[in-house]
């Protein structure tokens, strides 16, 4: 794949701003026909940005679009499609219930006569189709049959019949088998062959090397490099997306470690167990990439799903935690990534979803003391600053920030000392970010303990005490806040050997 | 990047005491244009008629708010009712003492619908799925245990209960009255009301915050079928006789009643206020379209028009704030 390849998409200058995040600024792809080109980066790098804004999922404030150079503007996916741009997203987009054939001419079946779909034809060109990529699919078997690998064969095929140029694959491999991942690449490599180029987003390190020709590293948002693959080494690789100015907006504070909290023994399902231990007055980091079973963990801990084994001890004293309710009456309190879906009731007011964590404590005899209610979430707007007209709000008004501050007025409502942070600033504009990190703080300084998983490395390595860095269901490396670098966290996270 | 987008937003109490403004309006309209339309309507007997005629329906109806506010919903209330209705019948025939009777039939009722709710948290059945099943095992018993036919003739002092007036105001209005009051003041403040509204709006955030779903779920089946037995007892009281047939459709109203009230059936949100209205917005309707002599059959299509009616321009309402 060396020579002069025709440039094939040009993207140039691209900025988009989300509210609160500059989420691309200065972003750029030059992806030539018939190559596999790989886009890395950190969570938060850009590159699924980038990707919604070739495909016409989101519109870019700013930049160029050049494809097959002419300028081209692509106000949704089906200007996309037209153009030649696929994409196959991680959550496959599959009619579960219908045929391999239905699916791959979904919305475009070839027809006899106006509203006749010709069945026959449609059978043998889907067959021919799958043919060309290597399968042999049943057109007729219903898609809910199929494993994930073949489902992804069947997206594959979906955008060969929009006469795709470009192939968009977002991680395409995290959920397959190796011997998959060998068929996959195979028929990759059929499709460039055909001139096809790929843009092909991974973690995976063996991955890039195995597959891709050329490399462009995205890190907040701006362009930072495009290699060839033949010119870089992982190190390299590494310190691309890594390497930043540390920049000091996590606010200091002085560290009391106090005695132990918390410590999980063994806990896990099947092969995967995790220990650690959290004291008072400690931040403790947990670090690693999207999918390494961090939230699992936290989950497991506050008992919301089963695990086979393992123990958890609070103080010192060996504690049975089967449900949500008990790690609630334990002390430990769990603020969930999805504030929207998992961490408030939207629809009822603040004050309701502050008393939700100790309904028992704010109640004799099982009849709610409406007055400690409400004193409750007033201490709490005050206290934590919450930004709300009243206590009587319906939470669905409030902003993300001002969502996550009641989630945290819930558990220390509760007097819980533990707490238990998922990803606690994801969607939380930079203003409010601050204002969480100095709550964070306030209670480790009051003597609570807190674990913070966060997928920010920055985030993580700024706020942290101690960092555990996870992969694959299990804890891999830990650091000292004296000896943490991104490089290094980065490392642990993609394991490879530093 | 202003902190609070919709500071300005009023406040949760505020607008669900318009909502309930509005319904109540629309009872207000109806009981004028039935007062212009005919002179029987606004009598005092004729009023306390409808109230009688309306307790049954605005009984059951609590239970079901409770179900709906939870995010559920029950289909079994009707046969419920009349199993329930059966077993006192059947205690109080064989010599029963009354209140051991009506202690039986309530028993019944409450275990009917822990059932119903065992099946949907420990057995993760759908609540629609649970309770239909519910709704033809229910029936099927009462047909069983009276051998499909009624059983009648109580003393005078258990027909009291239906028959019985307070100065002027007939019992099963002050029955009614008294358990509106004890289920206002359970779903308002108590830690099951507020389990009840945190699980219906949003049950894995209220599992994640530590309440006891299952057991909160599992009660408020009990409360449906609590307050479908409290229907039962009236009723036979008042018809002097219990059929293995009664209380057929009777789920149906017992939903009108409640979202013509205002509750969404995604749960987390709604009143008992709105279901009382609801429920005497149904009453007023038959008891008006009766005295104009209106077909039964064009009543039908009448009652489905206001429910579906009612509903629109809720929606609406919501959709613009």
């Amino acid at each position: 794949m060396t020579g002069e390849a025709r440039t094939l998409l040009q993207m140039r200058g691209i900025c988009k701003r989300y509210p609160g995040v500059q989420a691309l600024r200065d972003a750029e792809l030059e992806v030539r026909a018939g190559e596999v080109h790989v886009l890395l980066g950190e969570n938060g790098a850009g590159k699924s940005t980038l990707m919604k804004v070739l495909s016409g999922a989101v519109q870019r404030d700013t930049g160029d679009i050049l494809f097959d150079g002419q300028p081209a503007d692509i106000p949704n996916p089906a200007a996309a499609r037209r153009l030649g741009i696929s994409t196959i997203y991680q959550e496959l987009s599959l009619v579960s219930h219908l045929t391999v054939a239905e699916n791959i001419f979904l919305g475009k079946a070839p027809t006899r006569w106006p509203g006749v779909v010709d069945w026959k034809r449609m059978r043998l060109d889907a067959a021919r189709i799958l043919e060309s990529l290597g399968t042999a699919l049943d057109p007729d078997a219903p898609v809910r049959t199929l494993r994930l690998a073949q489902q992804q064969m069947v997206e594959i095929a979906r955008a060969l019949t929009d006469a795709a140029r470009i192939l968009v694959m977002d991680e395409p491999t995290s959920a397959l088998s190796e011997r998959e991942v060998a068929q996959l690449f195979a028929t990759i490599a059929r499709l460039t062959a055909g001139g096809v180029a790929v843009v092909y987003i991974s973690h995976r390190m063996e991955e890039v090397f195995r597959i891709g020709q050329r490399v462009t590293v995205l890190r907040d948002g701006s362009h930072i490099a495009t290699r060839n693959i033949g010119d870089v080494s992982v190190p390299e690789l590494v310190k691309l997306m890594a390497d930043r100015e540390v920049s000091d907006h996590y606010p200091r504070r002085m560290h009391a470690r106090g005695e132990e909290l918390l410590r999980v023994e063994g806990l896990g399902a099947g092969r995967h167990e995790v220990s650690l231990v959290l004291h008072r007055g400690e931040v403790l980091g947990i670090a690693g990439l999207v999918g390494a079973g961090r939230t699992r963990l936290a989950r497991a801990i506050i008992g919301a799903d089963p695990v086979e084994h393992g123990t958890i001890a609070i103080r010192g004293r060996p504690v049975r935690i089967d449900s949500p309710a008990a790690a609630a009456r334990a002390g430990i309190g769990f603020l969930p990534e999805d504030r929207k879906q998992h961490g408030l009731v939207l629809g009822l007011s603040l004050e309701r979803n502050v008393a939700m964590s100790h309904l028992g404590a704010l109640s004799r005899y099982g009849l709610m003391d409406r007055r400690a209610e409400r004193r409750e979430a007033e201490t709490a707007i005050t206290t934590l600053g919450i930004r709300t007209p009243g206590a009587s709000q319906r939470v669905l008004h409030l902003s993300g920030g001002n969502q996550q501050k009641v989630v945290l007025a819930k558990w220390l409502a509760a007097q819980a000392e533990i707490l238990i942070f998922d990803e606690p600033t994801r969607g939380i504009d930079v203003a409010a970010r601050h204002d969480i990190y100095v709550l964070i703080n306030a209670v480790v300084a009051q003597g609570a303990g807190v674990i913070m998983i966060s997928s920010d490395l920055p985030e993580v390595i700024g706020m942290s005490d101690r960092v555990l860095v996870m992969r694959g269901g299990a804890i891999r490396a830990e650091f000292s806040s004296q000896d943490v670098t991104d490089a290094a966290v980065l490392q642990a996270a993609l394991g490879m050997a530093s | 990047m202003t902190d609070d987008p919709q500071a300005a937003a009023p406040p949760r109490l505020k607008a669900q005491r318009a909502r309930q403004l509005g319904t109540f309006a629309g009872l207000l309209a109806l009981c004028i244009v039935l007062w212009a339309a005919t002179p029987h309507f606004l009598t005092v007997s004729n009023l306390l008629n409808v109230l009688e005629q309306t307790s049954i329906n605005a009984i059951v109806a609590v239970g079901m708010t409770f179900v709906i506010i939870s995010g559920g919903i029950d289909l079994s209330v009707g046969s419920v009712l009349a199993l329930s209705g059966i077993a006192l019948a059947a205690a109080l025939e064989g010599g029963v003492p009354a209140p051991a009777a009506i202690a039986l039939a309530l028993a019944t009722g409450t275990a009917c619908g822990l059932v119903n709710g065992v099946l949907i948290t420990f057995g993760r059945l759908p609540p629609f799925i649970a309770t239909l099943g519910m709704m033809s095992v229910a029936r099927g018993a009462a047909l069983m245990l009276a051998e499909g036919r009624p059983i009648s003739g109580f003393t005078e002092g258990f027909r009291a209960l239906a028959t019985g007036r307070v100065v002027i105001v007939p019992a099963p209005v002050i029955l009614t009255a008294a358990v509106y009051l004890v289920a206002h003041f359970v779903l308002a403040r108590t830690v099951f009301g507020r389990a009840t509204y945190a699980i219906g709006g949003n049950e894995e955030a209220a599992r994640l915050s530590g309440v006891h779903v299952r057991f909160h779920k599992t009660a408020v089946y009990g409360v449906a079928g609590l307050t479908s037995a409290v229907a039962a007892i009236l009723l036979t009281a008042r018809l002097n006789s219990a059929q293995p047939t009664a209380g057929t459709m009777y789920e149906l109203d017992a939903i009108a009643a409640t979202v013509i009230g205002g509750t969404s059936l995604l749960g987390g949100e709604g009143t008992l206020v709105g279901a009382l209205i609801g429920a005497l917005i149904m009453g007023v309707l038959r008891n008006g379209l009766n005295l104009l002599n209106v077909s039964s059959f064009f009543q039908q299509v009448v009652i489905g028009a206001v429910i579906i009616g009612a509903v629109l321009i809720d929606m609406s309402l919501k959709r613009r704030r």
